[in-house]
């Protein structure tokens, strides 16, 4: 069975060596006399933003809503881990594993309503 | 694994893992375990990549997919390059090769070149797991749907790499409103799939095939409502057109790919559409019964049957690419939290309690049936319910005219009877 992990392995290397070997072919073909040749130009090079010259710092500040996005995602993407495992023993915990699953959801449905009742899903204050 | 279709020769079209086993086989009396385990990994990938990888990208992915949506538009798509226009994703992967890839002087040159070789390689290794057959499949391990759900959610990174590097405002935008709207959709997805391991109880996707091919029901009828919310979130993970906002040319030039130029940007386009299809195999392998077709398998070549699946799924895509206009961004992470995930939450509720009062009647196969008949009529249900309750009205919506001479009350005089 482990030997089938050693195979995505391989895999890896594989799907590494593709898109490696599509750039450097891009990049090896300037050689060739099928483009024209490139000259450094300061306009050219420059950043695309519609055409006008670019003003200030690039990574400016954005919307304080896309936090509140990831906390809740990262309290709902740890719950969902642990629910994989309960969501394969139903036949050895029966009726008192089930009900301990419903709580567990429970806890994060309380947050959940609490985030919602807070307006931390709404964009526009 | 099974020996479902009872025959081992090498000849037999309805197995190709009969072939390479031969293959294997031969090369281990000649050569080191070593040199076979590798041509092992290597004879699976490259079956794979000529099977379906390559004729489906190409050929379903650009070419129709150009066509569909063109027809769809009213227009006809490619059809200069070739008869049809069927060499038109050749002559597109030749120019995209062949043009310069530019890189802004001001950007993180490393990364930039990084990114799409991250985002290449995690759609490679998505299709390690999922099976073509009885015995094809690359890498058959016991958690292939957790693997799955982690390797997919990898691109994002690579996606924040390609618009954080670039040094532009508007690829900076992009980046963080595919994180989010990942975020978002990851959450609802990963909920639909947990009704489908508790019906199934396995987290293996050529278990969840043998189960729908025992119980002979597909698990997208017991879970009509997953079925629809995978569809919904995965359509948002991939980024495509009903919900791009994170490349949507009208609001942020083209989002995190606005400095990609050349194969660079070659690679991210040609796998978005490999994502697509790998996320269509994936919906065909959990909730539509992957290669079996109650029976007919024993005759058609599985493999057939599994790619044609896919294909109609991917078609979902292409159709609901063609006729939705694009979400705004804070609609699409509403629908995220305020709509899918309550009802991908009161689906798992279902699905577990029913799971329960089917190992009380001791599996019982009739049940199943009953739970696919309740779980349609549930699944409309709470979906109109749980639209009214968060404030859509049907009635509401005011009707505007439908033709320009019932707005201006002209009629024209040739219609006048």
């Amino acid at each position: 069975m482990l030997y089938e992990y050693g195979h995505i392995g391989i895999l890896v290397l594989i799907a590494l060596i593709f898109p490696i070997g599509a750039l450097a072919t891009s990049w090896a073909l300037q050689f060739v006399n099928i483009r024209p040749t490139s000259k450094p130009d300061v306009v050219r090079d420059d950043i695309y933003e519609c055409g006008l010259r670019t003003e200030g710092p690039s990574r400016v500040q954005f919307n304080f809503r896309f936090y509140y996005i990831a906390l809740l995602f990262v309290l709902l993407d740890v719950e969902i881990v642990f629910l994989f495992p309960w969501a394969l023993v139903f036949d050895d915990v029966g009726w008192v594993g089930y009900g301990k699953g419903m709580l567990f959801i429970g806890t994060f449905v309380i947050g959940g309503v609490y985030a919602w009742r807070k307006r931390a899903l709404e964009w526009r204050l | 694994m099974t020996t479902f279709l009872a025959t081992d020769n090498w000849y037999d079209l309805r197995d190709l893992a009969n072939l390479s086993r031969e293959i294997l086989e031969a090369a281990d009396k000649i050569l080191p375990f070593g040199v076979v385990y590798v041509l092992a990994a290597v004879i699976g990938f490259v079956a794979s990549f000529l099977i379906f990888v390559l004729p489906s990208q190409l050929f379903v992915g650009v070419y129709g997919e150009r066509k569909l949506i063109g027809r769809i538009q009213s227009r006809y798509g490619p059809n200069r390059v070739g008869p049809f226009g069927l060499l038109q994703p050749i002559a597109d992967a030749i120019k995209l090769m062949q043009k310069e890839a530019l890189t802004p002087t001001r950007s993180d040159r490393l990364v930039m070149y990084v990114a799409p070789i991250f985002f290449v390689a995690p759609a490679v290794l998505l299709f390690a797991v999922i099976p073509f057959g009885p015995n094809m499949v690359f890498a058959d391990i016991p958690v292939s749907l957790m693997y799955f759900l982690a390797i997919s959610s990898l691109p994002v990174l690579a996606n924040f790499m390609a618009g954080w590097s670039a040094n532009n405002k508007y690829s900076l935008f992009g980046a963080i409103r595919i994180v989010a709207m990942t975020i978002s959709y990851e959450t609802p997805l990963v909920m639909s799939l947990l009704g489908a391991v508790v019906i199934s109880s396995t987290l293996s996707l050529q278990g969840m095939v043998l189960w729908a091919d025992e119980y002979k029901i597909w698990l997208g009828l017991v879970q009509p409502l997953a079925l629809v919310i995978y569809f919904i979130c995965v359509s948002a993970e991939l980024n495509r057109t009903p919900t791009d906002i994170a490349e949507a040319e009208s609001e942020i030039v083209a989002g995190y790919l606005t400095e990609y130029s050349g194969m660079k940007w070659g690679l991210f386009y040609g796998m978005d559409i490999g994502y697509a299809l790998a996320a269509s195999a994936f919906a065909a392998t959990v909730f539509l019964g992957g290669w079996t077709l109650f029976g007919l398998e024993k005759w058609v070549p599985p493999w057939i049957i599994f790619i044609g699946k896919t294909h109609l799924f991917y078609a979902l895509f292409i159709w609901t690419r063609g006729t939705l206009p694009r979400l705004r961004s804070d609609q699409l992470m509403a629908f995220a939290w305020k709509f899918l995930l309550p009802l991908a939450l009161f689906n798992l509720f279902i699905v577990v309690t029913e799971r329960m009062i089917w190992s009380e009647e001791g599996y019982d196969k009739a049940y199943i049936y009953l739970f696919a008949i309740f779980n349609i009529l549930v699944s409309g249900l709470l979906v109109f319910a749980w639209a009214r309750f968060n404030g859509y009205r049907p009635d509401d919506v005011p009707t505007r005219p439908r033709l320009v001479k019932e707005a201006r009350g002209y009629v024209p005089l040739g219609e006048n009877e």
